[in-house]
């Protein structure tokens, strides 16, 4: 029987970072402690969608069968959040999905869960994408610990690079960190009691009960990946464990922060990443419980390259220009309008558009080969009536033919960039660019494509691509490949 | 489109007789009914009409905000129980009115027609464009963001910038000082335009026109009546057109250097008009200056000069009111402020002074053909409108 494990993975880590001296008033020093925090123009969906396109880079979508979203902040209370995935993803109808919610242990769920089905029918490969963006009370305790992140996972039994051997897991009823129905933040409990009863505990039940059910030792394990929440209290737990430090996967806080349901396997990710042939991990996932596996890493690591890996994202850092910045782009702030008023996109306009606007469909004529977006019925080329067939422009490349920088709409971040792009099969796209600064801008830049919120009027989130200049490195490896 | 064989044209078949226009600006003081009046009245008193109920046989109207339609005007004016019609084209709304005025009389479907154009958008609390977030695309749906995405690429292909953009607002501002009907009158310096605040770059607050509120009318006539009216020097229409062209921001063809709609338009215009050297043949010109940058395009795309010329021909003063071809002589949408639906009509009514030798301080000498020029949509839609005398 083929093994069953994780065959690709993918992450994403938002390039703003509010520094942590802003938290409180200070000034950002270069260099210092600062966290990953989701822009204006994300959320936990755009994240997930990011993290699975890198994930999914050189994987025929088509063959996809299953999207487990796990996360605590969905932007809906009702509505699944891992259906908009996967439509943004562009993966076909015929495809399980599930919302994996309501615990920080979400992940481990719902990739034990695609382990489980894929080894049933080992056809089938499931994508497991974890994202969070939690809003801690501004200024508080808990929030210079918070980041905003995501990872991925493609769960086949086709040459998986990493297979769970076991796992073992603890529940628990606690009230250490939690959000009711009308919290808008996370609540949590005095922090010693938190770290005592509730992390510590449970991380050490799941922990060692994995050790005395595999009958391991922590000096099997190359690395310790392990959820935490703050830089200190991790320690408590490779010491309990009996591991050594040095086998402790540097959780990145002062850089990310923890970034919740998507910790661990942020974590997982930039431990596979430095991981070799029959090497071992020890993942622990936390959250109204505990759950450890012990993950082996298989030959097909030594062919998997990750798209873009952890450090590519931590180099592309950008500072806010302040607190208050921070604040905007979570409609903290007192503003004379509401940006969330009206009533959005039409629900029926956002049905008739989604293959345009959500899974960013274009059309290829099939008369004359022009490629039109967003869709139409009579060809501009050869006005051929309805001789179109889809072509999705997400992963691919284009450049800018003409840019702008609009100070009049209403961005939490002013100026909009805003550019013309021309993708490399000839669809022109109009779109707001993100991730970029205004000196980064020159006709013919090369730019990808990501999926964005572009308001959140109706006070539902209203997403459409964006563009996003491509780092040279990168065009040069795409021009190599 | 393929080149129209049978094509008689429109050359010398109508006349304007009269024209008027209001005062335009911030006129939180009168309602459209107010400046409809003005500029209707105005109209008739410099046709000589005395019973305009008798002498009026159709209305043409252009407005891109009407409250109330047709009725608009016809309650206004009192102009009832014959055809009253309202067109809106984007920006090229008022000169739109203006064609279907002139297809009719040609038609020979009436004799005398008044156009009116109009928009009252001060009364919206807001001093830009409303921006709709009733979608997640297109957006930022502001024209100043659609003009300005056309500088980029031309910057860089031929070396203008905002300095030359600059000169255009500060050539219109000194225009508009001359123009009793303009709003802003008031000179500025290449170095306001540059250091105002920014709008969209590169346009910056004097890049771009204001919004104001207005109307202006015409009355036209056939020919063989035209001097039956008070002047003897009535203004033929010479030709007319509009065109629409691919959303710039789709057309799969689109090179962001010159304005597709303009120069199908001029392409139609100057056939009906047999002009073959615009440059020399046309004395001046109102052109659609609702950017800086859509003027210095519409210098090219109206076949004035040399595509990618602009930058030397705006440091030379081609343009300016002593220059070889003077444009937007009032001081344009810059001076006027650019209540849609009027601004074609207000573009005819000042091309008519001119080639009547009314302009005053403005005045550009021996002019004996003139065309208007507006650019709308995204922009898609360029309406032109050539007038000339016998």
């Amino acid at each position: 029987m083929s093994q069953v494990g994780i065959s690709a993975y993918g992450c994403y880590i938002p390039s703003t970072r509010l520094p942590l001296a802003m938290i409180h008033g200070g000034r950002a020093k270069e260099g210092g402690p600062e966290k990953a925090v989701a822009g204006f123009d994300e959320d936990a969906i755009t994240m997930a969608v990011t993290a699975a396109a890198d994930c999914l880079v050189g994987v025929d979508r088509e063959g996809i069968s299953g999207l487990y979203f796990a996360s605590t902040t969905s932007p809906f209370r009702e509505k699944q959040a891992a259906a908009f995935v996967a439509k943004a993803l562009d993966l076909p109808v015929a495809i399980e999905t599930i919302d994996f919610a309501g615990t920080l242990r979400a992940a481990a769920g719902a990739l034990k869960a695609a382990v489980n089905a894929v080894t049933a029918d080992t056809t089938k490969q499931i994508l497991v994408v974890a994202a969070d963006s939690r809003l801690a009370p501004p200024r508080s305790m808990i929030e210079s610990n918070f980041g905003d992140a995501a990872a991925a996972f493609l769960v086949s039994a086709h040459k998986p690079i990493a297979v769970i051997e076991s796992s073992y897991a603890v529940a628990d009823e606690i009230y250490d960190v939690w959000r009711s129905e009308h919290d808008d933040y996370i609540k949590s409990w005095e922090d010693r009691f938190n770290v005592m009863h509730g992390y510590t505990d449970n991380m050490l039940a799941a922990g060692k009960g994995l050790l005395e059910k595999s009958g391991g030792a922590a000096s099997d394990y190359a690395k310790a990946v392990l959820y935490g929440p703050d830089a200190r209290s991790i320690g408590g737990i490779v010491k309990g464990l009996g591991f050594d430090r040095e086998q402790c996967q540097d959780a990145m806080f002062g850089r990310v922060g923890n970034c919740g349901t998507a910790f661990t396997p942020l974590l997982l990710v930039a431990a596979l990443e430095s991981s070799a042939v029959d090497e071992k991990l020890f993942v622990v996932f936390y959250g109204d419980g505990a759950e450890a596996l012990s993950v082996k890493v298989t030959e097909a690591i030594a062919d998997f390259k990750p798209h873009h890996t952890i450090a590519w994202y931590l180099e592309r850092g950008k500072a806010l220009r302040s607190y208050d910045s921070y604040l905007k782009s979570r409609h903290l702030d007192a503003s004379e309008h509401d940006r969330r008023a009206g009533d959005g996109v039409p629900a029926t306009v956002h049905y008739r558009e989604r293959d345009i606007d959500v899974s960013f469909l274009a059309q290829r004529c099939t008369e004359c080969g022009t490629v039109h977006f967003p869709a139409c019925r009579v060809c501009y080329g050869c006005y051929a009536k309805d001789k179109f067939e889809n072509v999705r422009l997400s992963d691919l490349k284009g450049r800018v033919m003409s840019f702008s920088f609009d100070y009049f709409f209403p961005s939490p971040e002013p100026p909009l960039i805003v550019g013309m792009c021309e993708v490399e099969n000839g669809a022109r796209v109009y779109l707001q660019m993100t991730d970029a600064t205004q000196d980064m801008l020159r006709c013919d830049l090369p730019v990808e494509f990501v999926f964005r919120k572009i308001h959140d009027v109706g006070k539902k989130p209203n997403y459409f691509w964006k563009s996003r200049p491509l780092v040279e490195e990168n065009a040069n490896e795409e021009a190599a490949a | 489109m393929s080149d129209k064989t049978v094509n008689e044209g429109i050359k010398d078949k109508v006349a304007i007789v009269g024209v008027g226009c209001c005062k335009f600006g911030e006129n939180w003081h009168q309602g459209p009914e107010d400046m409809i009046v003005e500029a209707a009245y105005e109209a008739y008193e410099d046709a000589g009409l005395d019973n305009p109920q008798e002498q009026i046989e159709a209305v043409f109207c252009g407005s891109v905000y009407p409250s109330r339609g047709t009725a608009e005007v016809a309650e206004s004016l009192k102009l009832f129980d014959r055809p009253v019609s309202l067109t809106q084209n984007y920006c090229a709304t008022g000169t739109d009115a203006f064609r279907y005025g002139v297809a009719a009389v040609a038609a020979g479907m009436h004799d005398t027609v008044l156009v009116v154009g109009f928009d009252k958008p001060k009364d919206r609390g807001v001093s830009g464009p409303s921006i709709h977030m009733n979608t997640a695309r297109g957006l930022p749906m502001t024209p100043a963001g659609w003009f300005s995405l056309c500088c980029a690429r031309y910057f860089e292909t031929y070396g203008a910038g905002r300095e030359e953009l600059a000169k255009i607002a500060v050539k219109n501002h000194h225009n508009g000082t001359l123009a009793p009907k303009s709003m802003l009158k008031k000179e500025i310096t290449t170095d306001d335009v540059m250091k105002a605040r920014m709008i969209s770059w590169p346009f910056t607050l004097y890049d771009c026109a204001a919004q104001s509120d207005g109307a202006a009318a015409a009355i036209i006539t056939r020919k063989n009546l035209a001097k039956s009216f008070r002047r003897d020097d009535p203004v033929y229409v010479k030709g007319i057109s509009i065109a629409l062209s691919a959303n710039p921001q789709t057309d799969p063809t689109f090179d962001f250097l010159a304005w597709k709609p303009t120069i199908a338009a001029a392409k139609d215009v100057y056939k009906q008009a047999g002009i073959s050297d615009p440059a020399k043949e046309i004395h001046l010109a109102q052109v659609h200056d609702c950017f800086t940058m859509t003027e210095l395009l519409t210098y090219e795309d109206l076949g004035f000069i040399e595509k990618g010329s602009a930058k030397e021909h705006i440091e030379s003063g081609t343009f300016e009111l002593d220059g070889e071809l003077p444009v937007n002589t009032d001081g344009g949408l810059k001076t006027f402020g650019h209540p849609t639906g009027a601004t074609g009509v207000r573009m005819i009514y000042e091309n008519v002074l001119q080639l009547q030798g009314r302009a005053e301080g403005r005045q550009v000498k021996n002019a004996t053909m003139a065309i208007s020029h507006n650019l709308g949509g995204a922009p898609q839609t360029c309406a032109l409108a050539l007038l000339g005398m016998e």
